[in-house]
């Protein structure tokens, strides 16, 4: 079976391809295409004008390296929600006119559910806590009772944002993050920052506002940077390894775009070592908001006998990840 | 002879014996992933933290394991064995009766920690035994707070807990806060407030 996904839940506009091989997912294509704002963070309309300009062509390609004519897809996936209303809106009227069009069925696929299900999809995963570190979510995934229940969340912002919201105050550009991680590589003194730990959930905003003070004492950039990354991404594994205690499990997966982080990598890798788990992490365009993987989770909800009726297809801003009946899991 | 009989996310809980009676030990397990400095200043200052809290809970009339001895250069608290059953399990086994019995028992008991300004920072089933009484334990992420917020977040926890361990049960978390009422010196709307205000704080909740 193929199933062409269709992402736009915040800044970026994916399609993916994708087919079903032994239970697994094969990528056929995975087309990206990313709003970049000129200055300050995204811009709801801005970014929604953006995926409307470039969904057809962004379709198009993802066809042309998937080699495949429009007929030859078997069902259309779109990421329902949460994410920003503009969006996903952009992102759903194409899917619905696709569906419409070629007259396949329509599926509305979770979008923090789409991070885990690629995972056990791609690597060899079967039952992972998620990770799942983004932009705008920062959430510890796993599943219990039928469901995706969320363990742990971030209670204020997401790491993503913190980075960016740090960065900019930095004046560095956007995204931050990898610009963070390169110059925490030259830092060499750990500031004290507020490592706050609730439980399973983790807080950001105190440690911003702290990292920026130190920015305006004149502390050097890169301690910043070093210092911010050791104590955030301690946090973040910790809260991780509690939930894969607290539910048992022994894998654990990474997912979002902070999940390209080597640093956050690496510690994740340690702890999953050190406690005789797995860790595993799909390849960086896996990783980052994308089409293939609302594609796959579309295909598996599909073949669970899951189809979104065009007239009740509605985006869902707040989508929670537990909302979800999760039938296609024993 | 020492065996370690638990091995939490945190710390290791190892059966001990000290001056000839049966104990456990907590020892707070270096994490190579954290920075060896951040590492000891988290596990060291979380030893003294919890022995404080743990003596604190004792004065307000909840039942806690007694410690013996804190030892912060190994980050390892000794404490009496309290020989019970994990609540988490209990839960799941018992009458719908004992059941409720137990979680009003929970509510009383954290009543009483917050009118004293304490808060356990990690209220889940797993963290509560059951012998003839029940045992709070783990006070590692817990402070001292008489804030409202602090107050709420604690009980939040707890209602998150029961969500994903107890999801069958989840209706039992009224019993705990039934309990609650009972024992909490202050005005107990505002508890209830402060419980609504922070699960409307979640992400993509629908009712904000």
């Amino acid at each position: 079976m193929i199933s062409l996904g269709i992402e736009g839940t915040a800044h970026t506009i994916g399609v993916g391809i994708v087919e079903d091989e032994k239970e697994k997912c094969k990528v056929l294509a995975n087309v990206i295409k990313t709003y970049h704002p000129e200055k300050g963070g995204i811009h709801p309309r801005e970014a929604a004008n953006h995926h409307a300009k470039y969904i057809s062509q962004v379709i198009k390609k993802a066809l042309e390296e998937a080699k495949l004519d429009p007929d030859e897809v078997d069902v259309i996936s779109f990421s329902q929600g949460p994410g920003l209303g503009p969006c996903l809106r952009t992102a759903a009227t194409a899917a619905r006119a696709l569906s419409l069009y070629l007259k396949k069925p329509l599926v509305g696929v979770n979008h923090c559910i789409a991070h885990l299900e690629i995972g056990r999809g791609t690597t060899d995963c079967k039952d992972p806590v998620l990770l799942y570190v983004s932009g705008g979510n920062t959430q510890v995934i796993a599943f219990a009772n039928g469901r995706y229940r969320v363990f742990g969340e971030t209670l204020d912002i997401g790491i993503g944002n913190f980075l960016d919201k740090l960065g900019r105050y930095m004046n560095l550009p956007f995204p931050s993050g990898p610009i963070i991680e390169s110059l925490a590589k030259k830092g060499e003194k750990l500031l004290d920052l507020p490592y706050t730990v609730k439980g399973m959930d983790v807080a950001f905003s105190g440690m911003l506002t702290s990292a920026q003070s130190y920015f305006d004492s004149g502390e050097r950039i890169e301690d910043i940077c070093f210092s911010v990354q050791e104590i955030a991404f301690a946090a973040l594994t910790e809260v991780t390894e509690r939930a894969m205690a607290h539910v048992g499990k022994d894998e654990v997966l990474l997912g979002g775009g902070v999940a390209r982080n080597r640093r956050l990598r690496e510690m994740i890798e340690i702890m999953a070592k050190e406690r005789g788990a797995k860790s595993f992490v799909p390849r960086d365009d896996l990783c980052i908001d994308n089409g293939a993987m609302i594609a796959w989770t579309g295909l598996i909800m599909y073949k669970s006998g899951i189809e979104t009726k065009v007239e009740e297809s509605y985006i869902e801003q707040r989508f929670r990840t537990d909302e979800v009946d999760v039938k296609w899991r024993e | 002879m020492e065996r370690v009989i638990y091995r939490g996310a945190e710390a290791e809980i190892i059966l001990s014996r000290y001056l000839g009676r049966e104990v456990v030990k907590k020892r707070r397990i270096p994490k190579s992933y954290r920075l060896k400095e951040l590492d000891f200043r988290l596990r060291s200052s979380r030893t003294r933290e919890e022995a404080k809290l743990i003596m604190e809970s004792r004065k307000a009339g909840v039942p806690v394991p007694i410690v013996y001895d804190v030892d912060l250069l190994n980050c390892t608290l000794t404490m009496e064995f309290v020989k019970g059953e994990r609540v988490k399990e209990l839960l799941s086994r018992v009458s719908k009766e004992e059941r409720r019995d137990i979680c009003v028992e929970i509510g009383k008991n954290i009543a009483k920690l917050h009118n004293r300004g304490i808060i356990h920072g990690d209220l889940t089933t797993s963290n509560m035994i059951f012998l003839k009484r029940i045992y709070f334990i783990d006070f590692g992420l817990g402070s001292f707070s008489k804030e409202i917020e602090d107050r709420g977040v604690d009980l939040h926890l707890l209602l998150e807990a029961f969500k994903s361990a107890h999801s069958e049960h989840e209706d039992m978390f009224s019993y705990v806060l039934e309990g609650y009422r009972e024992k909490y010196d202050e005005d107990f709307r505002e508890i209830k407030r402060k419980l609504d205000e922070i699960s409307k704080r979640g992400r993509y909740i629908k009712w904000r």
